[in-house]
């Protein structure tokens, strides 16, 4: 027997004459200074069969988890091996804990099983899965496009209140954003034009480059690629919040569709907005331009604005905002049909609204790519 | 027209429900399920947690479609009705959801506006008003301008409720009316469930295990079992707990005492 009261854990396995394995444990044990090791009782246990495992903890001064998870860790090794357990040694607290903690068998089916790695598997089960969204995704744009037609026959309802708070939303509160983000491409494509046009002394024609190039292409597609990250990720966040709270439900049990309710309006709201908002980050990036041309090429800005007026035709404004106008139906039909399609929990939301951004920027880049090819076939 | 099994009913059915099994995927929850709910009960629909009775209210008011199986409205099958009629049914019908699910952008009178003015011809006043009368039989007058996000758990359970009464509606459907509310609110949800089906005369469907809700208002009930997927018991709370032949039922009634 030890006499004095040591202030470290120990762990000792001792096994006796008669074949009876004790393991004393004494001092403070604590999860901080981490659990017993199961190790010697193991290495006892893979030896000849003691005839039963008892505890002596007379100098255990503390214990909490840690001496539990060992006691089941020991107790479940004992049962493997037909070694009867003498819980008498321990503190009352700790035999009713090990008695609660075995008092239910394991659920042999509860533990997730890690599924086979098998490829041709993994491989099929994502194939289904593309499809199942694939669908659901033409599933949506179907429901979409009925929704427009009761709109145009004037049976769709929505409030116009609503309608009005979100053109206000991804309208107008976008603009400082679209300004910021326009101005500072038209600055880049400036200066990136620069380097390359003052070698032949051709400085002026940064005005052209940054015309057409804003005007045509670019404006729209920034100014897509900020609504998506703006206004895609708050629609999913928006709907696939009100799944979470079964508000969609209840608008579905009266008898109210959703898509009318919610998704019609959200997509208007960006139809209406983004060749507005195009056209205006089309002027900020001219103006970043020009403030290079004025203050770095020493340009003077009549200058620069006549040979950007020269370059820049209607036709490039009316591409630039048709392109803007199609991101928008694209950002609000992404973002509400990957809200519509959250799971019911606050995670699935977050998934959502990525996935609102990412398939948002992808379909606006995809049919960046279609644009092109298009007005290259029809000269424009 | 199926032959009512269990009935129990006052009068004539108002909600059949004729050998529905629901599955999500290949996980069968609930199969053959067979009961009536007559005109002007308060039915529970009781069970342990996770047998599937929120998601049998979910079948009877086509939020699920269930893989077998009908539900029916009077002697309409719900299951089968083409949209313009569901939605002539769902006319019919108010739920009050379990979080209450009020529409967070809009006020409490909007919320209550909004099928107001979906399926009636009332001016923008008369549903203003009407608005007001629904929060005032719900204890909640004065509040119409509130948010959701504005009054807490009980009231936001109230104007749900308040919501779903709006087009007074025949049949109300509860989701665990009391989850989330202390003793004395769901004691008052309770008392106001009944004196709502006394005076309005509508038949009530609520899905809950909370014992003293259920032995407060109960007039005929059915008890789904997890394990053996089906209807175990159906009829008066009170009764299954003093006479129920099934060790379960009894257990569930008594508190896990037998």
């Amino acid at each position: 027997m030890p006499t004095a009261t040591s202030a470290q854990p120990e762990l000792t396995v001792q096994r006796a004459d008669d074949g009876r394995l004790t393991v004393r444990l004494a001092g403070p044990w604590s999860l901080g200074a981490g659990l017993p090791p199961l190790a010697d009782v193991e290495r006892e246990l893979a030896g000849p069969a003691p005839s039963a495992i008892g505890f002596e903890t007379e100098d255990l001064t503390t214990w909490d988890s840690s001496v539990l998870a060992f006691l089941a860790g020991t107790s479940k090794l004992a049962r493997e091996r037909g070694v009867p357990v003498d819980t008498a040694g321990l503190p009352e607290g700790l035999r009713r804990l090990l008695a609660l903690a075995e008092a239910v068998p394991e659920k042999s089916d509860a533990r997730a099983t890690k599924a086979e790695d098998d490829f041709v598997e993994m491989v099929g089960v994502r194939a289904l899965e593309a499809q199942r969204l694939f669908e659901s995704g033409l599933d949506f744009v179907g429901k979409l496009v009925l929704s427009f037609g009761r709109l145009l026959r004037g049976r769709a309802r929505f409030r116009g209140s609503d309608l009005a708070l979100l053109i206000q939303q991804s309208g107008f509160e976008a603009l400082p954003i679209v300004t910021l983000v326009t101005f500072l491409l038209g600055l880049i494509l400036a200066f990136v034009g620069a380097i390359q046009l003052q070698t032949f002394g051709a400085t002026i024609y940064v005005a052209d480059l940054v015309g057409v190039a804003m005007v045509r292409d670019m404006g729209a597609l920034i100014t897509g690629i900020i609504m998506a990250g703006r206004s895609g990720a708050a629609f999913a966040a928006q709907l696939g919040s009100m799944k979470v709270t079964q508000e969609i439900d209840a608008l579905e049990t009266m008898a109210i569709s959703a898509m009318d309710f919610l998704v019609l309006p959200r997509v208007i709201a960006l139809i209406l907005m983004m060749p507005l908002l195009t056209l205006y980050g089309d002027a900020m990036g001219i103006l970043g331009g020009g403030f290079v041309g004025v203050t770095v090429l020493g340009l003077s800005p009549v200058e620069y604005l006549l040979q950007t007026g020269d370059a820049v035709s209607v036709t490039h404004v009316v591409g630039g905002v048709v392109k803007g106008t199609v991101y928008g139906a694209l950002i609000a039909t992404a973002g509400c049909l990957r809200g519509l399609q959250s799971g019911k929990s606050s995670s699935a939301v977050g998934d959502a609204a990525t996935s609102a951004v990412v398939t948002s920027i992808v379909a606006i880049i995809m049919a960046c790519g279609v644009f092109a090819l298009v007005f290259y076939a029809l000269g424009i | 027209m199926p032959v009512p099994i269990g009935a129990h009913a006052n009068g004539a059915a108002a909600v059949t429900v004729h050998n529905l099994t629901m599955a999500y995927g290949d996980f069968v929850l609930q199969r053959d399920l067979d009961f009536t709910v007559g005109t002007g009960d308060i039915f529970v629909i009781m069970g342990g947690s996770g047998c599937g009775k929120s998601t049998l209210l979910r079948h009877l008011i086509g939020l699920h479609e269930p893989v077998k199986g009908e539900v029916f409205y009077g002697d309409e099958s719900f299951t089968r009705a083409s949209p313009e009629r569901r939605t002539k049914i769902l006319r019919r019908i108010g739920v009050l959801y379990q979080s209450g699910a009020l529409w967070s952008s809009m006020t409490l009178a909007e919320n209550i506006a909004l099928p107001l003015g979906e399926f009636t011809d009332l001016s923008p006043e008369e549903i203003r008003e009407v608005a007001r009368l629904k929060l005032a039989l719900v204890g909640l007058a004065g509040f119409e301008d509130y948010y959701p996000s504005d009054i807490s758990g009980g009231m936001q359970k109230r104007a749900g409720l308040a919501r779903a009464m709006a087009l007074d509606p025949d049949i109300l459907f509860f989701d665990e009316p009391g989850a989330g509310l202390d003793p004395i609110s769901s004691r008052l949800l309770d008392d106001l469930i009944v004196e709502l089906r006394d005076s309005l005369g509508a038949t009530i469907v609520i899905v809950t295990h909370e014992l003293a809700s259920i032995f407060a208002v109960a007039t005929n009930s059915v008890f789904l079992d997890a394990e053996s997927r089906t209807i175990i018991a159906s009829g008066v709370p009170t009764e299954l707990r003093d006479r129920s032949t099934d060790e379960r039922v009894r257990r569930f009634l008594r508190r896990g005492e037998t």
